[in-house]
């Protein structure tokens, strides 16, 4: 009888863990994810509001300008077919460019423009990140134009 | 020539590899004794091929042979020599002919350091090991083959992606894989052990040694990489829960599990067929981890430009190697038994928290891996799990492992006390607290969760320093303290040091994400800034020439308390071959803080001579965070070496040759 109070005791405490264990996992899940929205949706109003979120599109060209303090900048993403605007204080990462693709994440602000606290470009000059990819092939799909919209996903062959 | 002779040496490993994964298993079941004999043979005609064709690939690399298409996709004249030798594994062929070299020596050093074993359990260990390399050379060969030719031949390589011209690469694969394919020869131990039904006290003695390779090849390999993105990538993060990352770390929590089950097992016969689950699952995880780097539904510094073919030929093979090890383990398994009984309050139950905590942990880095990866396959949207979600599940888990860490040691196998316990550890609870309270004071700030991260810390190490005395003193047996000392047993320094490898990796973890300080400002030569009380003064920018590149370098100089102490120059670095630009820091690495200096872009692209986006950087004991892992590793090769897998093994070896059964 004895070892199998133990061994209930066991059991049950063993579950109460993994009972709470899980609910703070689905508690930080909930909290911690970041929906990617492209320029298009944004500029529908799909956008979360207060709360943070990705956007993913190509570095519009001519667009890149950085305010007095040297370390704030300005700059496009756009899908080809709508536009945002996007503040970013600090560096950029190296394979930051205009009219390459590009991810950051950030909120909105109440003038309508996206304020970033992250800024990811990809590790490979030819290598498209594929949320970036996917805002511009949806936007291309959108407006009926005949660009192949896995060129761009693909990589260039320079050899 | 050679590249045909490289493919061609690929094709018959493949059939030696195909010989291997059949006959001696089947020779094993049956009893045929010729067949068995066959195992080792094979083994080493495997890896004697395999090591042919990576040396033809190299050659190619070395001598600049551009008509093969992988080498114009990754090298070029110009690239130093060291830089095209590890091109080899540059790419994504390249980097699995490796993770197929790394499997095929490790078959070869069982082949060799085997002699003891049983030859049935050598036949299986190494037929196991044959499949597995069987699955992974047909994929070389019908998706990924290195050896393709380019006609006509291209003039000039595509050149080696400019972050991966550091030394870091030249380690970080390697490493990385032999830990990888390492975890194949526990998982080969756990199938023998299941086909044969025997799972004794001597298996787990075998396989001991060769997890802890695994493991600490694994640590090593995971701590280089993050070493090498704290100074290549120019961030100054050491993690990023990237999955990549994310995809060897599974198996490494797994790993650590797994190592700590077979204590068990050999010392207890308990855990049995919790080992063998564990097994299955840290190489399972290693070829999820490949599937996921390899297949392209990860974006990633790692993911390489993709075929769908090859993602749909590695998740079929993940799911027969998943499937039919499980398949086999729910028929074995029973056969297999569960083993010696213990305790509420043991050591084994200890341990077997332990376990669990470490898979719980595993499975919330998998579901936080694979969770973006479901949603974006149901369609349902595009999402992205960030590092807050895994820093808010770990710091939980964490810390009770970290507590027990402590108790472990203290506990008697079976039947422990916790008065007893208590009583041998109080001194290391009132140590803890009181680095707890004292040393963020010092620090200038006291935050609840850096006393936390300090007092699990020093915790650890003060249980595991009363616990030595105390383990020293009751086998002194006359002799004095450093005799006895000296004389305890590898596996027990061995487990120690690793623990104080955690806690100073814990150490670095919560200073440098207390106390760091970071700084992105406009700088124009003569100008300066301060970050923690360090000085930097901007001397403006020089061009400099490379091997293969330009660079603009900076040149800074650093100061305290009004002292120069030395000049610091980050390049920002720009390729020939690739219009891709690099920032190399500077950082002044110290024991008790980096400093670092990155360039970021010139304010004006046309005035590189002018002001200049800088970020400076001051990171407390971010040294620490590798130097935990150095010290982990190192005392899993204490452990690795204890006597007693070598001398008793050996005794034991004829009479575990016929019938001994636990």
């Amino acid at each position: 009888m004895k070892t199998r109070h133990k061994k209930l005791a066991l059991i049950g405490g063993a579950l109460a863990i993994l009972g709470i264990i899980a609910a703070l996992v689905l508690n930080a899940l909930n909290s911690n994810i970041a929906l990617y929205i492209s320029p298009t949706d944004v500029a529908a109003g799909k956008a979360p509001v207060g709360k943070p979120f990705r956007i993913g599109g190509l570095v519009k060209e001519d667009s890149v300008a950085r305010e007095a303090d040297g370390v704030t900048i300005r700059f496009v993403v756009t899908d080809t077919a709508k536009d945002i605007t996007v503040n970013y204080k600090g560096i950029l990462p190296d394979l930051f460019k205009e009219g390459k693709g590009v991810v950051a994440q950030g909120k909105m602000t109440e003038a309508g423009t996206f304020s970033a606290s992250e800024v990811l470009a990809k590790h490979d000059e030819n290598y498209m990140p594929p949320e970036a990819a996917k805002a511009v092939d949806d936007a291309q799909k959108a407006a009926n134009k005949h660009v192949s919209p896995s060129s761009l996903s693909q990589p260039k062959a320079s050899y | 020539m050679i590249p045909e002779l490289g493919h061609f040496a690929l094709i018959l490993s493949a059939l030696v590899a195909l010989v291997l994964g059949t006959l001696p298993l089947i020779g094993a079941h049956t009893n045929r004794l010729a067949w068995v004999a066959l195992a080792r043979p094979a083994a080493t005609a495997m890896a004697l091929l395999v090591t042919f064709s990576f040396a033809c690939l190299t050659q190619a690399f070395v001598a600049n042979d551009f008509s093969v298409v992988y080498v114009a996709q990754h090298s070029n004249s110009l690239l130093p020599i060291q830089y095209r030798v590890a091109g080899v594994w540059g790419g994504h062929e390249g980097s699995l002919l490796l993770w197929i070299l790394m499997l095929t020596w490790w078959a070869f050093l069982v082949a060799m350091l085997s002699r003891q074993l049983p030859e049935a359990m050598v036949a299986r260990v190494l037929g196991t090991l044959g499949l597995v390399g069987f699955g992974f050379l047909l994929f070389i060969l019908f998706t990924s083959n290195p050896f393709e030719r380019l006609l006509p031949a291209a003039a000039e390589g595509r050149d080696l992606n400019p972050l991966l011209q550091d030394p870091g690469l030249v380690i970080h694969p390697p490493l990385l894989y032999m830990g990888y394919v390492g975890f194949s020869v526990a998982f080969a131990f756990a199938i023998a052990a299941l086909l044969s039904g025997k799972l004794d006290a001597a298996w787990a003695r075998w396989s001991r040694p060769w997890t802890m390779a695994a493991w600490i090849f694994l640590t090593l390999g995971i701590a280089m990489g993050s070493w090498w993105a704290y100074y290549e990538l120019g961030w100054g993060g050491w993690w990023f829960w990237d999955p990549v990352e994310n995809a060897s770390f599974m198996p490494w929590l797994i790993g650590t599990a797994l190592i700590h089950s077979l204590a068990v097992t050999e010392k207890r016969g308990s855990f049995k067929n919790w080992t063998v689950l564990l097994a299955i699952a840290a190489f399972s995880l290693s070829l999820l981890g490949t599937f996921l780097v390899r297949s392209g539904v990860l974006t990633s510094v790692h993911a390489f430009a993709t075929d769908p073919r090859r993602g749909i030929f590695i998740l079929i093979f993940l799911v027969a190697v998943i499937g039919s090890s499980l398949a086999l383990f729910a028929a074995r398994a029973p056969k297999v038994g569960l083993g010696g009984r213990f305790g509420l309050v043991s050591r084994e139950s200890l341990l077997l928290t332990n376990n669990v905590l470490l898979v719980v942990a595993c499975a919330t880095v998998l579901l936080g891996t694979l969770y973006p990866l479901l949603i974006d396959a149901l369609g349902v949207g595009k999402i992205s799990v960030g590092p807050p979600y895994f820093n808010a599940v770990f710091v939980p888990v964490m810390t009770p492992i970290l507590f027990l860490m402590g108790i472990g040691p203290f506990a008697r196998w079976k039947e422990a006390s916790i008065p007893e316990i208590a009583k041998a550890v109080k001194w290391a609870l009132v140590v803890g607290i009181l680095v707890a309270i004292a040393l963020p004071l010092l620090y200038g700030q006291w935050f609840a969760m850096t006393a936390l991260g300090l007092l699990l810390a020093a915790w650890i190490v003060a249980t595991a320093i009363l616990n030595f005395i105390e383990r020293v003193q009751h086998t002194r047996a006359g002799r004095g303290f450093l005799a006895a000392a000296l004389s305890q047993p590898r596996t027990f320094v061995g487990m120690h040091l690793a623990h104080i490898g955690i806690a100073v990796f814990v150490v670095g973890v919560t200073m440098v994400g207390s106390y760091q300080d970071e700084k992105d400002i406009k700088l124009a030569p003569g100008q300066s800034v301060d970050v923690a009380g360090y000085h930097f003064t901007f001397n403006g920018v020089k061009a400099v020439e490379g091997p293969n590149y330009v660079a603009a370098q900076g040149e800074f100089d650093l100061a305290v308390d009004g002292k120069f102490v030395r000049k610091m120059n980050p390049e920002k670095r720009t390729y020939h071959s690739s219009a891709m630009p690099m920032t190399e820091a500077a950082i002044d690495a110290g024991f008790l803080r980096d400093v670092y200096v990155s360039l970021g872009e010139p304010i004006d692209r046309d005035k590189p001579e002018g002001e200049w986006a800088v970020r400076v950087y001051y990171k407390p004991f971010v040294d620490w965070i590798w130097g935990g892992c150095i010290l982990m590793s190192l005392g899993g090769l204490i452990a690795m070496l204890d006597r007693r897998y070598r001398v008793r093994a050996r005794a034991a070896a004829p009479v575990s040759a016929g019938t001994q059964q636990a």
